[in-house]
């Protein structure tokens, strides 16, 4: 295993930012930590690079302490606030992170690839967020690391920008590169990832293949105008199939045979509920997410 | 990225020699000095202007040689201009900036950070020396004991380093700013640095002689005057070194 973290624990004060949580990456693989905010993702990423020192529980990476030199080789990071040094020029910061490496990737090259050769004499200051984003890749990349953090990675990029960094992280993980990415955004998770973990309130909630996750059963979901909580009982009753309910969308675990849809149409009139969606087969990543975490807001 | 450039073995992973990270970190933080305005001015432009002014004029008394005891203090302040005032708001808001977090996770490491930061101090000292130096001959300063001041400045300097790695890393940026400027201020004029000890108001003569600026100053007086290393206030630039550096390798915060 690439990083293993058992029964993490940081907290802030009375606040658990990571309440006991185990974690492993495999070697070549692409994990996503996925959550809200306030998760814990940055949390373990600090921990990961030595930044936070957990409060309990032990954290490995590539089998030495987090602290370990020789692991600043190895591993590299993109934090969320960047910390690039905001009054120097992106290519002078990028050419001095190279120079600290004895093999460094080749820096013309990865900034053509990243969009940011024409900003290299740019203060960091000026540029944009998309930009400093991506020049804070570039610094994360630059030693050609084992083990890749990459701590909300496409946040603020506009299309264009997310899917060149889609392409180059999805290349890294083909070159064999072990890379954890934290982010909310749960298509990104579903596309990226070989194995996707659900962190929430400091504790993994699932892990596992999106597909895994996503479930093999397929579905009937209605959205609905009123109360979900309420008709659910009822509906259940007349179609002797599982149905779940949360906010406005009543879920039914059942294969979505013409006859079901019919039996909902015909419920529907009966009750003068009102369909605003139906949509058929499995459940998205993000469903997934909020059934775990909850869908209101913290 | 081609199959090259990827996760490859282990000898890939070798960092640059400490020699190479410490130069570049170095090389990084000067062009940082020069390009900052402000920091020139505090680092060149003052001190050349009390050199100039005090030099050429005698709105203070002090005494028959003024240059000989002008131009010492003038490399004194722009010694502490540098290594303290200027040190400790760039580290402050590189600290604020998450620079420091950024470089502490890079091969460069902590003590690659400190030996490049002093690196750097040091050449951008030695070339603000050349220069006021050359102005304060031209304008009649003739030094004597150059190795004996060399020593001074360098225990002068890893002081107020450690002084301002002190304040940054323990006090927020805004307030850095203020309180480094402010104690410039202070200790040009009454800190011993550039008007001697001796010629401050009783009290303050006393408390002088033990800040690192007065005996940055006696000290580059005593050297360039030829009366040898003066072992008093080599010793109070010894004793504020270990105490800064202490209380620095307890208290300072990276983020």
């Amino acid at each position: 295993m690439s990083l293993v973290a058992s029964g993490l624990v940081v907290r802030y004060g009375q606040h658990e930012a990571l309440a006991g949580v185990d974690l492993a990456l495999e070697p070549g693989r692409l994990t996503a930590l996925l959550g809200p905010n306030g998760a814990g993702k940055t949390t373990l990423v600090e921990c990961a690079v030595a930044l936070r020192r957990p409060d309990a529980g032990t954290l490995r990476v590539l089998d030495r302490s987090p602290d370990d030199p020789a692991l600043r080789t190895r591993v590299g990071v993109m934090l969320q606030d960047g910390g690039l040094p905001l009054a120097a020029p992106a290519g002078q910061v990028l050419r001095h992170l190279a120079a600290l490496h004895a093999r460094p990737r080749d820096l013309g090259e990865l900034t053509e690839r990243l969009g940011l050769t024409r900003v290299l004499r740019t203060s960091v200051r000026r540029l944009s967020g998309g930009e400093r984003q991506r020049v804070a890749l570039a610094a994360a990349l630059v030693g050609r690391p084992e083990v890749l953090l990459l701590d909300e990675p496409t946040a603020g990029l506009d299309p264009q920008a997310r899917l060149a960094v889609r392409e180059l992280v999805g290349e890294l993980r083909a070159d064999g590169t072990t890379i954890l990415l934290t982010t909310h955004l749960t298509e990104e998770a579903a596309a990226l990832a070989d194995h996707v973990v659900v962190l929430d309130s400091g504790l993994v909630r699932a892990a596992g293949s999106p597909a895994s996750l996503m479930g093999a059963e397929q579905g009937l979901r209605i959205g609905i105008a009123g109360n979900a909580e309420v008709l659910r009982a009822d509906l259940q009753r007349l179609l002797k199939v599982p149905v779940l309910a949360s906010a406005g969308l009543l879920e039914l675990r059942a294969t979505p045979t013409p006859a079901l849809l019919h039996k909902v149409t015909g419920w529907a009139l009966q009750h003068d509920v009102q369909i605003l969606e139906v949509a058929v087969g499995h459940r998205t990543l993000e469903e997934v997410v909020l059934t775990l975490t909850g869908r209101s807001l913290r | 990225m081609t199959a090259s450039s990827g996760a490859a073995s282990p000898v890939d992973h070798a960092p640059a020699p400490t020699w190479r990270r410490v130069l570049s970190h170095a090389d990084f933080e000067i062009r940082g000095l020069v390009r900052n305005g402000e920091q020139l001015l505090l680092t060149l432009v003052l001190p050349m202007l009390v050199l100039v002014v005090l030099g050429r004029t005698s709105l203070v008394d002090l005494g028959p040689d003024r240059m000989a005891v002008v131009a010492p203090g003038v490399l004194a302040l722009a010694v502490m201009s540098t290594s303290f005032t200027s040190q400790a708001i760039s580290t402050a808001f590189d600290r604020r900036a998450g620079v420091l977090r950024l470089l502490a996770t890079t091969p460069l490491g902590r003590s690659g950070l400190v030996a490049g930061k002093v690196v750097a101090v040091l050449a951008v000292e030695a070339a603000q020396v050349l220069l006021l130096a050359g102005v304060a001959v031209a304008l009649g300063w003739r030094p004597t004991g150059v190795a004996g001041a060399a020593l001074v400045l360098v225990l002068g300097t890893a002081a107020f380093v450690a002084l301002a790695l002190l304040l940054a890393g323990t006090v927020r940026a805004e307030a850095v700013l203020a309180g480094a400027n402010l104690l410039w201020v202070l200790l040009l004029v009454g800190g011993g640095i550039v008007v001697p000890v001796d010629l401050l108001p009783g009290p303050l003569a006393a408390l002088a002689g033990l800040l690192p600026s007065g005996a940055l100053g006696e000290g580059l007086r005593a050297a360039f005057d030829g009366q040898g290393i003066a072992w008093g206030p080599v010793l109070v630039l010894v004793i504020w070194t270990g105490a800064a550096s202490t209380l620095v390798a307890r208290t300072f915060r990276w983020t």
